[in-house]
């Protein structure tokens, strides 16, 4: 190895080293936070003198009662079916924008993407009036609903980018072997869109998960309340003391969900999956 | 199995662009027919109408003796083979052929029945279990091919099928559908750009011009008797050569000398007309058969350039005077890059194909012979083949040209 590579070699790792720990510190200090007891949450160690699983305990069994476990199961479930329904309406939506030639499709797109423009402070007021009237307040559809509308415009737009990268001609050539258009659809062009579908289904999920305004303003008790807008309102032991501890521990956990989620959806986006298909 | 007639079908765009402009075409039970035409000449798009993948504006399309026009294409018991093969990239080879016969629910033994015999067919038995993206360029359009027959439709339609492959595979694959459609004697469109293709392959060949089919024929008797300018210049590799010339008194003055106006041609009235001349038409004069040199013409050519194949050279000689000029001629030209097409550029060359025996050599002047009897003439306006019987200029060769009209190069010829 030359010199001038074993420099450039040195100078890519330092950057990278400093990146690395800059993005990961904050991880690592909560979880750190969340494993001390409270009498050394305040000692600014980084490595806890003692360690005690206490504030994980506390956040399950503790004096809140079950307000930890509710909100999890309300996040769970929340996100996963606003990430369902959000994927299977764009991907319908994404395909017929991609292949059709329809009236107004540039009026789909730019409506679509005006509504995510709004930043969701703006729309949170009316909607929690509307939601009151409704009957929407604090249930869970109450979420759902929003977390679709500010998902599904990106569900679109990275849909349907995924959709026209699928040669045509692999849809007719469907067509020709009996295949219904619905057929071609699930058989031929959801299969290989896989990869997009993925991607998709990860940013809607982290969106509805990570949500925390519209969580804590549509929401008021444990029937919808989410694990955002759970753990701002945990108190401490005693009036006198700060929660951090079981913060950090709720923090910790959320989080696991999502590191789950990525790894298993990491394997399915495999680049290259349409190779083969045509000769380019 | 079944025929397939088009009548007056016609595809118009929108924006009020005809692709296909009312084309008459009639292919019989287990026929084997070509489209062939420079690009953009509609013929793909008549085959994608065939397939039911276009929608038809206008006309009536006929798959055994149903009207199809608004069936899809699932419905039409077709097969096509795409010009880039179009496999799905998620299946194996044998999932992407059985695809069709799973979709309409056929016994699972039974689809691996078929499959796998014509796997065998097309020699990729050892390939069954592979995904499209690890194979070759040959392979693929194998898979491609076997997707069809698997099906046993009533009609195979080839959209360029071997436009991907090299040369050589192209030839080796070509020889291979021919088989293949002669052992399963389904009826097949077969589209193409490629007038070699198109000669060795079809039993009749439809050449199409902007969106309208000149001629329907055998490949012999669209190199014979060619209807027009355009499939004169079209059919045949080297291209057919073009001369301005002039009919008066019987003779035939052409820009290096005058000839006697073919038997064939007796009668056609004097003036102004485009003369097409074969390549093989000339030979060296020395080599000349015996028993024609009587009645022929030679000449002495300033040979430029000689291309030596091997089995045959090929001359090439330029001549003064003006080139002949036509909207068809340009075409053709335009579309295959001037060079192919020897005199219908601004150049005045000629291409001759000589036996390889002859002793012509580039930049010395050789006497060559000319076939008289096989000289073709155009009418330079509409660029209509004259023939004894037709005055020049009576019939649009624009026209629609269908089956029947097609044959009338035979009536020409005489």
């Amino acid at each position: 190895m030359s010199e001038r590579t074993s420099k450039k070699v040195f100078s890519w790792t330092a950057v990278n080293t400093v990146i690395v720990i800059a993005a990961l510190f904050p991880v690592l200090w909560i979880l750190s936070l969340s494993l001390k007891s409270a009498d050394t949450v305040t000692d600014g160690r980084l490595i806890p003198a003692k360690f005690s699983l206490d504030n994980y305990e506390g956040i399950f069994t503790g004096s809140g009662g079950d307000v930890f476990t509710k909100a999890l199961f309300n996040s769970l479930g929340i996100a996963i079916i606003a990430t369902l329904i959000a994927v299977t309406l764009a991907a319908m939506a994404a395909y017929a924008i991609a292949r059709l030639n329809f009236p107004g499709k540039t009026v789909i797109l730019t409506a679509a993407l005006a509504i995510a423009m709004f930043p969701p402070i703006s729309v949170v007021g009316p909607l929690y009036n509307l939601w009151r009237q409704l009957g929407l307040f604090d249930t869970w559809q109450g979420l759902i609903i929003p977390y679709m509308t500010f998902t599904l415009p990106l569900a679109i737009y990275t849909l349907s980018a995924f959709f026209r990268e699928i040669p045509w001609e692999l849809e007719q050539a469907a067509q020709v072997d009996g295949a219904t258009p619905f057929q071609a659809f699930r058989k031929i062009i959801v299969p290989l869109a896989a990869p997009g579908v993925f991607t998709t289904a990860i940013l809607v999920f982290i969106f509805a998960w990570n949500d925390f305004v519209f969580a804590i303003s549509l929401t008021s008790t444990e029937r919808a309340q989410t694990v955002p807008a759970a753990i701002s309102s945990f108190t401490g032991a005693s009036q006198f003391s700060a929660p951090t501890g079981s913060i950090a521990a709720a923090a910790v956990i959320v989080t696991i969900p999502i590191i789950i989620m990525v790894l298993i959806f990491q394997r399915r986006i495999v680049a290259g999956l349409t190779a083969g298909a045509v000769k380019g | 199995m079944a025929s397939i007639q088009l009548n007056h079908v016609t595809k118009r765009y929108a924006d009020g662009f005809e692709a296909v402009k009312g084309i008459d075409l009639e292919v019989a039970d287990g026929e084997f027919v070509i489209l062939v035409g420079p690009s953009g000449c509609g013929k793909s798009t008549a085959l994608r109408m065939i397939a039911g993948l276009e929608d038809i504006s206008d006309g009536e399309l006929r798959i055994g003796d149903e009207v199809v026009n608004d069936k899809a294409p699932k419905d039409r018991d077709i097969a096509m083979v795409f010009q880039n093969y179009a496999l799905y990239p998620h299946m194996t080879v044998r999932e992407n052929m059985g695809f069709a016969l799973k979709l309409a629910k056929v016994d699972k033994a039974e689809i691996d029945r078929k499959v796998e015999e014509a796997a065998k067919i097309l020699d990729l038995t050892g390939h069954l279990d592979r995904k499209p993206a690890n194979l070759s360029g040959g392979q693929r359009q194998r898979v491609a091919m076997g997707r069809a027959i698997v099906r046993d439709p009533a009609v195979f339609l080839m959209d360029e099928p071997l436009s991907n492959l090299d040369a050589k595979l192209r030839v080796q694959t070509r020889t291979e559908v021919s088989r293949i459609q002669q052992r399963l004697g389904t009826t097949m469109i077969y589209v193409t750009h490629d007038q070699t293709e198109a000669m060795t392959l079809g039993d009749r060949v439809a050449v199409m011009r902007a969106g309208t089919i000149q001629q329907v024929a055998s490949p012999k008797e669209l190199y014979d008797h060619p209807v027009n300018l355009f499939v004169a210049g079209f059919i045949g590799s080297p291209a057919m050569n073009f001369f301005p010339a002039r009919l008066s008194g019987g003779r035939v003055h052409l820009p290096f000398g005058d000839v006697p106006l073919p038997a064939s041609l007796r009668g056609a009235p004097d003036g102004q007309v485009i003369a097409g001349v074969r390549p093989e038409s000339f030979e060296d004069a020395e080599l000349a058969p015996e028993h024609h040199k009587g009645e022929s013409f030679e000449f002495d050519a300033e040979v430029e350039l000689v291309e030596s194949m091997g089995s045959e050279l090929y001359a090439y000689f330029g001549y003064e005077g003006e080139t002949a000029s036509s909207d068809q001629l340009e075409e053709i030209a335009a579309d295959a890059g001037l060079a192919d097409v020897p005199g219908a550029g601004e150049t005045g060359r000629v291409v001759a194909r000589l036996s390889p025996e002859s002793k012509a050599a580039s930049g010395q002047a050789t006497r060559l012979w000319l076939d008289v009897e096989r000289i073709h003439l155009f009418d330079p306006h509409d660029g209509s083949r004259l023939s004894a019987a037709k005055k020049s200029g009576s019939v649009g060769a624009d026209q629609v040209a269908t089956p029947a009209s097609g044959t009338n190069g035979a009536a020409d010829a005489g």
